[in-house]
């Protein structure tokens, strides 16, 4: 009768703590479901492995919690004496491997599906440098830098006095972002100009190195307007954590009107989703 | 050879004691005595690297630049990382090693004793001039522990402190390899067979080989970084005709190995502390001693999965997925045998074994966080972020430090003869558990949110986790402090401990007095199979 209890009572602990990590998840600090195929099957293969390892974890360490409260030498628990099981040891090797090929097989689906580029419809070059992001549009032959805006600039200096929480998007606003239309299947070609940076930008599911010398391909089809953020992810040298990534997703019509305008038709500025005007400066456009 | 072993046998000086004053400790030769300079000098870098890690956590307490420069910053986790890994962990594992092996095998001493000295003596020149370059005009390296090209060759002239002082280290680490190696295979005491020396001489059996097969890869990249930084060789620059990637392929290819000689010892030492405590045999010892020698071999052909983003080709990122989350399949062997070990045990709980269990858990959480990580897709995201950040210090923090404090509580009153305080143990242990905890698993979720990792500040979103894992920080380092303390006092006196000290403990090591005489085992032990850590020897 006793045993039992104990054993309610391990139940009861494991089960608040799957509660609170679920809880926490809950709550929104997890992984972006994103706007892309391939973000949410990444989100998708993230919360499945999550929960094999969380249900694995229940089990191994209620185990052991059940051991540690019965078998201790306070209750007069005797020690058994066994050694081995050959039973129970192919037991838990088998079952993780089959574990695993299950996880496997959507893994690997997905993960063809991001290396296979064709089919893009446009072509984007993004060249990092120390520390800001540069975009050549090629089909366009439009071509920008993008670099951290100047309020977050200025508050971002050691002791600058300015409360980063009155910035809006402290550290992860650009003077010029990145501007691609939805629906669009974009070809991103990513080098880099000195170091080693990594392109990221979290709602569209993954990040890839920027390589001086090396150009890598990814590739993105938006499905939603919006403006999505992110960041550098490989250290690149002392201002790694202040070159930030913004992309805004425009509806094709708008996407062209905005071409129109980098094309010199209208440089002197352009709406960008909030209809806020965004001014030109350091935008050099070309004519074809 | 063996002659003149058993000639010094009945040698008079044979059963002198150590030299006095600080010359003991320049010229020991004396495995006990080597030990013990491996193990403080981890302690102390341990807090060096510490105090680094205490200036990252305070500059990340909230958002703003509100203490160091980027570039300080930069250099703080650069440090960080290669104080921790080459100064507090790897040395306090060959100081465990050097204490304990002969020991536990019946061996008089190391097999190479002048060889010991100079491997020990050789680290504190490397780490002085490593922590000088701190010091110099062009400041300390700052491109990240893995030194990726071409960022790390933007380093000033200090770059050719760091690569020598990491030549030294590695020259350090394969004597101590060849040194334990030679011990083991050599020294064993008759009767004492492969498969029946203790765990930990097993893991640290292989992690030998293991250290013996990639330092020489570490100094070879780290000497072509060097040429490339300073007589205009290209090995690592496209432009004239090298390639940054291949820096990459060849540092994992040590770095991947290094990640297991890590936690090897510490699967060692775990597997000497629960039959202890739980008073019964270890489980599937045959299965730990396979297990332990796929892992080391899988360590081998998983190296890129740290490189899922530089842009491999689907058949690389395959090959290397499955390889990674096979290791899962003998990493779990060893979890389900530790706990099958406590089943129907007769435990108790002193602070050994609470480190011990804490460790089974958290260890196999950080496992977990890097089976997620071995999913390339989903590895896309949590690349370089906190995510990884908080995977690998559950892996070293609670994984390989808290196996090396494990090890340390359970074999101190070997070493002193000295009882530890108990309670101020549990109150390490409890403050340590809780505080590494506030301080690591909030990480997870900074960077699933998309948080980078070694970003000296970041977008306000961030800043909550950011404090409360701070605090966890703070609270952690202070708590190792109690740990120099308790360590210290009981060097310094205390309950006398017995020869068997604790009541379970099986194994050589146990027979003899506490403290350990000076020299031990002169004349080779009887292996008596009942006295052996797991017991039942037909497996």
């Amino acid at each position: 009768m006793k045993n039992q209890n104990i054993v309610v009572v391990v139940l009861a602990v494991l089960a608040g703590m799957l509660l609170t990590v679920w809880g926490m998840f809950a709550v929104g600090d997890n992984m972006p479901r994103g706007v892309t195929e391939f973000s949410r099957e990444a989100y998708d293969l993230h919360m499945i492995i999550l929960w094999i390892c969380v249900v694995i974890g229940v089990l191994v360490f209620g185990a052991m919690f059940v051991s540690i409260i019965l078998h201790r030498k306070s209750r007069g628990a005797e020690a058994a004496q066994f050694s081995h099981s050959t039973k129970a040891e192919i037991t838990w090797t088998v079952i993780p491997i089959l574990i695993l090929v299950i996880m496997a097989i959507p893994a690997t689906r997905v993960l063809i599906l991001m290396e296979t580029t064709a089919g893009y419809q446009m072509d984007i070059k993004i060249t990092g440098y120390q520390w800001k992001w540069q975009y050549d549009y090629l089909d366009e032959g439009i071509s920008f830098i993008s670099s951290l805006d100047s309020a977050s600039d200025a508050a971002r200096q050691l002791d600058s006095g300015i409360d980063p929480t009155s910035v809006d998007n402290y550290l992860l606003e650009v003077d010029n972002p990145l501007v691609i239309p939805t629906d669009t299947k974009i070809r991103f070609l990513i080098t880099a100009g000195d170091v080693i940076h990594s392109w990221w930008v979290p709602e569209l599911g993954w990040k890839r190195d920027a390589i001086p010398g090396l150009i890598n391909e990814a590739w993105t089809e938006v499905s939603e307007p919006g403006i999505y953020r992110g960041q550098c992810a490989e250290l690149c040298g002392r201002d790694h954590g202040f070159m930030p990534v913004v992309v805004i997703a425009k509806p094709r019509a708008e996407y062209e009107q905005w071409v129109a305008q980098q094309k010199g038709l209208d440089i002197t500025g352009y709406a960008d989703t909030d209809g806020e005007v965004i001014p030109a400066t350091g935008i050099t456009s070309t004519v074809n | 050879m063996s002659n003149t072993a058993v000639a010094n046998d009945h040698h008079d000086d044979a059963h002198h004691g150590p030299a006095k004053g600080l010359m003991r400790w320049v010229f020991t030769t004396n495995h006990k005595d080597i030990g013990t300079l491996y193990l403080v000098f981890a302690l102390f870098m341990f807090i060096v690297g510490g105090a680094m890690a205490m200036i990252i956590r305070a500059e990340l307490f909230q958002p703003g630049m509100q203490l160091v420069d980027p570039e300080f910053f930069n250099q703080m986790t650069t440090m960080h990382a290669l104080v921790m890994i080459f100064g507090a962990v790897m040395p306090a594992f060959v100081g465990l090693a050097n204490w304990m092996v002969p020991m536990m095998i019946g061996a008089p001493d190391m097999a190479l004793p002048r060889m010991n000295n100079w491997s020990f003596w050789i680290l504190p020149f490397a780490f002085t001039m490593l922590l000088s370059t701190l010091f110099m005009p062009s400041g300390g390296p700052a491109g990240g522990w893995t030194l990726y090209p071409p960022l790390s060759l933007q380093t000033g002239n200090s770059f050719a402190f760091v690569i020598f002082a990491i030549h030294m280290m590695g020259i350090s680490s394969i004597m101590g390899a060849i040194n334990i190696i030679a011990t083991i295979l050599n020294m064993r005491a008759p009767g004492m067979t492969l498969l029946r020396m203790p765990l930990f001489v097993w893991t640290w059996l292989i992690t030998a080989f293991l250290l013996i097969a990639v330092m020489p890869v570490l100094a070879g990249a780290v000497t072509m970084l060097l040429t490339d930084r300073f007589f205009d060789t290209s090995f690592f620059n496209a432009a004239g005709g090298g390639d940054p990637v291949m820096f990459q392929h060849i540092f994992w290819f040590f770095g991947h190995p290094e990640v297991y000689i890590m936690i090897l010892p510490a699967f060692g030492v775990i597997s000497e502390i629960i039959p202890t405590f739980a008073r019964k045999p270890l489980f599937g010892y045959s299965a730990m001693v396979y297990a332990t020698a796929s892992i080391a071999f899988l360590s081998f052909i998983v190296w890129a999965h740290h490189m899922f983003t530089v842009g491999m080709p689907l058949g690389g990122e395959l090959f290397f997925m499955y390889a990674t989350m096979i290791i899962a399949v003998p990493t779990g062997v060893k979890v389900f045998n530790w706990v099958s070990t406590m089943w129907r045990g007769s435990m108790t709980f002193e602070t050994p074994m609470l480190f011990a269990l804490a460790f089974v858990i958290l260890f196999t959480i950080g496992g977990f966080s890097g089976l997620m990580l071995a999913i390339v897709p989903a590895d896309f995201q949590y690349h370089d972020t906190y995510f990884v950040v908080a995977h690998f210090h559950y892996v070293l923090v609670t994984g390989a430090i808290f196996g090396i404090i494990a090890g340390a509580y359970y074999w101190l009153p070997k070493w002193t003869g000295n009882m530890y305080p108990e309670r101020l143990g549990k109150i390490h242990f409890w403050w340590s558990t809780i505080s590494v905890n506030v301080l690591f698993f909030p990480q997870h979720y900074l960077g699933l949110a998309g948080m980078p990792r070694r970003i000296p500040d970041y977008a306000v979103q961030f800043a909550d986790y950011n404090m409360i894992s701070s605090i966890g920080g703070f609270a952690f380092g202070l708590a190792q402090l109690l740990f120099v303390y308790i360590v210290w006092k009981t060097s310094r006196g205390g309950k006398k401990a017995t020869a068997q000290v604790w009541e379970g403990a099986k194994g050589l090591e146990w027979t003899i007095a506490s403290p350990a005489p000076y020299h031990t085992f002169e004349d080779p032990p009887v292996i008596d199979d009942s006295k052996l850590a797991h017991g039942d020897i037909t497996h």
